[in-house]
């Protein structure tokens, strides 16, 4: 989306030569920086999808997502498709001025981002607990000695490119959520965040790895803190149209890996 | 370049990009669940349906279709090639592994 400042400011005219020069891109610095860095991100997720279609390809690949973790993986998929559709209305009514439905609007695509984490964390939990798993997770207690069991001491790849693709993608949604919470609450979403991390930190059993992971949300919590109190500011429409292209190369990301991670391992 | 109120009053495109991307996923699913190709076939059409939905994402969700020339190609060539170079570094040296039997 480009910018109508700029170009309102560039069509202006001053009429002396040399005093304003365009943007090259047509957009201001924040905009080209952050697809910038997307462009940089693509390709750490491109080298582990590479990693995972080579092995996918060269190694006696195991099938073993049945209709329930198919099903959980399709509504985690529209879920991150809708909370696509809720932000770009988000970015619409921060163009129009309108604060409180840009907030509501941010807040729905939190929401559908939180569904996904939590629906992505009960897959994660389920398959840990059916035995499929790579050195370093806790061992829950009770843990399944079956098929993924077998898995994974056999084809120690399918667990280490699943865990490795799928963490990384949601840590990407984890921080896309504080991102547009830190957006659309500014410091008010700080407490909130603050509460959700004890709350899952109490809540999630110790042999859950999502016991530490959660930790992620205290980093969150300590980035957002440093730059709210740094630099408070209140966040207007080019803000909001940046964590939305972040937002969407979240959504965009998990468009490859919902294929080739899930449809590409279905039992038949 | 474009302005805002053009974009609020094409606000319905969207909905149709969002229905389009479920409608692929739905395909998708269909085609993944009931094993319709083999594996590297498989791979393949999964990967174009991806691209597909992906090039409605950027296009239209991040509006890279309204941005100017410049950083629209500079953005997909410099992605692209980064890619293609990622791909001709990977994948044969990876097949040479297995060609030479490393254990």
């Amino acid at each position: 989306m480009a910018d109508a400042t700029l170009q309102h400011s560039a069509a202006a005219g001053h009429g002396l030569a040399g005093e304003y020069e365009a943007p090259l891109f047509g957009a201001y610095s924040k905009k080209v920086g952050m697809w910038l860095f997307l462009a940089s991100d693509s390709l750490t997720f491109g080298a582990l999808l590479f990693a995972f279609s080579y092995n996918r390809i060269y190694t006696a690949w195991p099938t073993p997502f049945g209709k329930d973790s198919i099903i959980n993986a399709t509504v985690m998929t529209a879920c991150l498709l809708s909370s696509s559709l809720t932000m770009v209305m988000g970015v619409f009514a921060a163009q129009r001025g309108d604060r409180r439905w840009t907030r509501l609007w941010l807040l729905a695509t939190m929401v559908f981002g939180t569904a996904f984490i939590v629906l992505h964390g009960m897959e994660w939990t389920k398959l840990i607990h059916e035995g499929l798993t790579i050195p370093g997770f806790p061992k829950p207690a009770g843990q399944g000695v079956g098929e993924y069991a077998k898995i994974s001491q056999g084809v120690p790849q399918f667990a280490a490119t699943f865990f490795g693709l799928t963490a990384m993608h949601m840590l990407h949604v984890t921080i896309g959520v504080i991102y547009l919470g830190v957006v659309a609450l500014r410091k008010w979403f700080l407490p909130i965040l603050g509460v959700i991390w004890l709350a899952a930190y109490l809540v999630i059993p110790a042999d859950n790895v999502f016991h530490y992971g959660v930790h992620a949300l205290l980093i969150g919590l300590i980035v957002a803190s440093i730059i709210l109190f740094l630099k408070p500011k209140d966040y207007d429409a080019h803000d909001v149209e940046v964590s939305g292209l972040y937002w969407h190369f979240v959504d965009l990301v998990w468009m490859f890996i919902f294929p080739l991670v899930y449809l590409m391992s279905t039992r038949v | 370049m474009h302005d805002v109120a053009k974009h609020d009053d094409s606000k319905g495109q969207y909905f149709w990009v969002w229905g389009a991307l479920l409608f692929l996923t739905g395909v998708e699913v269909f085609l993944g669940y009931r094993q319709v190709f083999e594996p590297v076939r498989m791979l393949e059409v999964l990967l174009v349906l991806s691209v597909i939905k992906s090039a409605l994402i950027i296009a239209y969700f991040m509006h890279l279709k309204f941005e100017k020339p410049l950083m629209r190609w500079m953005l997909v060539i410099a992605v692209t090639g980064c890619f293609v170079i990622m791909y001709f570094f990977f994948f044969p040296d990876a097949g040479r592994i297995l060609r030479l039997g490393v254990q």
